[in-house]
């Protein structure tokens, strides 16, 4: 074993535990409460290699409308599906695509993109 | 600038020309002058074009400790293309092809997924564009013709022949047959007349009739329709769990492979760094999960669809999966296996004292059985009389005051502490055999005579359960006639176990008893007491112009009156099912088998796969889910006219 194996080597050790560090690890997750105005709630989440905030909180009984800000341009992300509320919204079409959320009774509406990669949750409370 | 796949696909091709030729050339030993400052520019610009947006995408997701597959797409490309470069400066051979080729392959198979993608969801807005987009509505004694937006429950409308109809509504006027195939799955037109029901975005053939809107917007039977398939095709199946779970770790753990990938070929095997380098790069490219995340979403997807065209509608992928245990049918009696329009056959007895008491009792009555009654005593022209003290016994009959009498009207179990003459009770018996209910009329506990009254088992009944049978389900028919009725439709139609005597609230316990039993049940049923079974069966199929109750505690939901549907609805949810796995299952062997090739696990005997190859068998396998999943199109189901190509 030479040294530039040896290096190699170690710099490989270091880099797995930094990826299990890194994606395995504790990290805190971002919540959002959204803006109300004139009996109005809004929230936006920005679609860039996931959703940023990945957790949008909504009031009870104030109609909501969530919007989908897509910034990224692979296939991945561009629909985002709400499977309680059987909705499938194709985001390419327009810049900020708004998403109606039902506020009438308190629970979670989880959001997937199209293959179940990136998650995200509504709750309403 | 804001470029589709498909043209970035399309400039990274033929920027990448000059190391298509080069490849090509390269066993004749001809060598492209500056090949490496060409590869360098044109790889630099298909990176910068088409590359970036998965990189971007890969870091922003990356500050969020999330993975994915851009991930694995942005580490293969941007490793062979900053290694080249750094070759390239260092003289040593150069790899920009694999970057580059690796980048056209993935963003091919991006395109022709969203191709794909489309054309299985295009079915649903397919639904949506049946409706007509504006109606002749009457409006001050002239009809107008106005969008459909401003059509009101309650409106007259008129539909001429060969036009759509714009909402759901009763025909007021006139007579016309009707091809309702868009909506029920029937392809036979269907003759309406005067007090007949019609759905929107059905096509009026040859009469011209008026109706009255019943439903209009969102409430109308094509938009609930569409509602429902909306919701399953987006509903997640348990199966899917598997994968959410995979997904999870899949693509770190992928890097961890492909970094032990290199050190094992770098540090123990002696082999040179680029090599290492290829062997990881290959490892990252071939393991994109792209096949696994597509598998379920679009079987499901196109599977939903197919059935709702055909009349069955499946409420989420969870009532798919479970349908493919079911090993026991049970069926409601009226409505269901039998037409549910029972018509008085034979009375016994003085036919109009009988006939009197019993209509005057069942006027106020809605069981269908009474419909029965009150139908008959009008051809009779008898005359109700008004009675008072009126009492429904549930799931017995009815009571009440008939001219100072107390008269009893139902099963023989209202009669159980009075006397019931041997004759009369030979008479019923004879009756029952005949596959007759019998319903017995009494007067100050006292049985007058009875009426015999007979529902007809539908046509397509004995065909269904004798499909069913051939599957293997066992068949039950579940009712609160009596044993003697029950027996003889059921032989008619074959069934292999009766249930009979049931009341109507206990219709849930039974199917309880049969799941208790280790059956896995599915219940068919239309009326509002079927709802508590409904819901309690595994599987709840409400049947055809049920209430809207049925029709929210089923699973699946029957558009026809139809038995047949029964079995299209297990066929084509098992074919669904069977789909999604086989697709998981290839997706996952794929995965299995690629990653040890793409890592050199068989180099030794010649079997390896570079970058490219890694690339390419990538997108194919995105694209061949795609292709299964739209095969379901194609699929045969029973009971369908078989389409001639």
């Amino acid at each position: 074993m030479n040294t530039n194996q040896i290096i190699v080597l170690i710099a490989a050790i270091l880099l797995i535990g930094f990826i299990i560090w890194w994606f395995f690890g504790k990290h805190q997750e971002t919540a959002e409460n959204a803006n109300v105005t004139k009996g109005k709630q809004e929230a936006d989440v920005v679609v860039n290699g996931g959703y940023s905030p990945s957790t949008i909180v909504l009031k009870k009984n104030v109609p909501a409308e969530v919007n989908f800000d897509l910034k990224d341009s692979t296939a991945c992300l561009s629909h985002v599906v709400f499977d309680q509320l059987g909705v499938n919204k194709d985001l390419s079409k327009k810049n900020v695509t708004p998403v109606k959320i039902p506020t009438n009774k308190p629970g979670e509406y989880d959001f997937t993109c199209q293959m179940g990669m990136f998650h995200g949750k509504v709750v309403v409370k | 600038m804001k470029l589709s796949n498909i043209k970035r696909f399309w400039i990274a091709l033929i920027l990448s020309i000059p190391m298509i030729i080069q490849m090509l050339a390269m066993p004749f030993h001809w060598m492209m002058p500056g090949y490496n400052w060409i590869a360098f520019i044109t790889t630099t610009v298909i990176m910068l074009i088409s590359a970036a947006p998965y990189w971007k995408s890969a870091w922003a997701a990356f500050k969020k400790h999330n993975a994915n597959m851009n991930t694995l797409v942005a580490v293969g490309t941007s490793v062979a293309y900053f290694y080249s470069i750094f070759a390239m400066f260092t003289n040593r051979a150069v790899y920009f092809e694999s970057a580059a080729f690796v980048t056209i392959f993935v963003l091919l198979g991006d395109a022709m997924e969203e191709k794909m993608h489309s054309n299985a969801s295009n079915a649903l807005s397919k639904l949506v564009n049946l409706q007509a987009k504006d109606a002749d509505v009457l409006r001050n004694g002239e009809f107008v013709k106005l969008p459909l937006k401003e059509v009101h429950v309650g409106d007259i409308l008129r539909v001429k022949p060969g036009e759509k109809i714009p909402v759901d509504g009763t025909i007021t006027e006139g007579t016309t047959t009707i091809d309702e195939s868009m909506v029920t799955g029937e392809s036979m037109p269907v003759t309406k007349k005067k007090g007949d029901k019609v759905v929107g975005a059905t096509i009026n053939s040859n009469g011209t009739f008026t109706f009255k809107a019943t439903k209009v917007g969102s409430n109308t039977m094509l938009s609930q329709i569409v509602e429902l398939v909306k919701k399953a095709q987006t509903s997640h199946a348990p199966i899917q769990n598997l994968t959410d779970k995979i997904s999870g770790f899949f693509v770190p753990a992928v890097l961890i492979i492909a970094i032990i990938t290199f050190v094992i070929w770098y540090v123990f095997l002696n082999a040179s760094l680029v090599n290492a380098i290829l062997f990881a790069v290959s490892v990252i490219v071939i393991a994109c999960p792209c096949a696994l995340g597509l598998a379920t979403p679009t079987a499901l997807m196109v599977g939903t669809a197919k059935s709702a065209k055909m009349g069955v509608l499946i409420k989420n992928g969870e009532v798919l999966e479970k349908v493919t245990n079911i090993d026991t049918v049970v069926f409601d009696k009226t409505g269901t296996i039998t037409i549910g329009k029972p018509k008085v056959t034979d009375i016994v007895g003085d036919s109009k004292r009988v006939l009197t008491v019993a209509t005057s009792l069942e006027e106020s009555s809605e069981h269908p059985l009474a419909t029965a009654i009150i139908k008959k005593a009008k051809e009779e022209k008898i005359a109700p009389v008004k009675v008072d003290n009126f009492a429904a016994i549930e799931g017995k009959g009815v009571k009440a005051n008939f001219n100072n009498h107390t008269a009893l009207v139902g099963s023989n179990k209202l009669f159980a502490n009075s006397n019931i003459s041997q004759e009369i009770q030979a008479e019923a018996e004879q009756l029952q055999n005949e596959a007759k209910t019998v319903i017995y009329v009494g007067l100050d506990q006292q049985v007058i005579g009875l009426i015999a009254i007979q529902d007809v088992p539908k046509p397509s009944a004995k065909a269904a359960i004798a499909e069913l049978k051939k599957r293997g389900l066992k068949t039950v028919m579940l009712t609160g006639d009596n044993k003697n009725v029950a027996q003889a439709i059921g032989k008619q139609v074959g069934i292999d176990q009766i249930i009979a005597g049931v009341l109507p609230t206990d219709k849930a316990d039974n199917i309880k008893k049969l799941q208790k039993a280790g059956n896995k049940v599915a219940f068919v049923g239309d009326g509002i007491n079927d709802a508590p079974a409904l819901s309690t069966a595994d599987v709840g199929i409400a049947m055809g112009a049920g209430t809207d109750i049925a029709i929210e505690s089923g699973g699946i939901v029957l558009v026809q009156n139809d038995l047949m549907g029964v079995v299209k609805a297990l066929d084509i949810s098992k074919k669904t099912f069977n789909r999604i796995k086989l697709n998981l299952f290839w997706a996952l062997i794929y995965n299995l088998i690629g990653i040890p090739i793409a890592a050199g696990l068989f180099a030794g005997i010649g079997l390896q796969l570079s970058p490219e190859l890694a690339g390419l068998a990538m997108a194919f396998s995105s694209v061949s889910v795609l292709t299964s999943s739209l095969l379901l199109n194609k699929a045969k189901i029973a009971g369908t006219s078989t389409q001639t190509a």
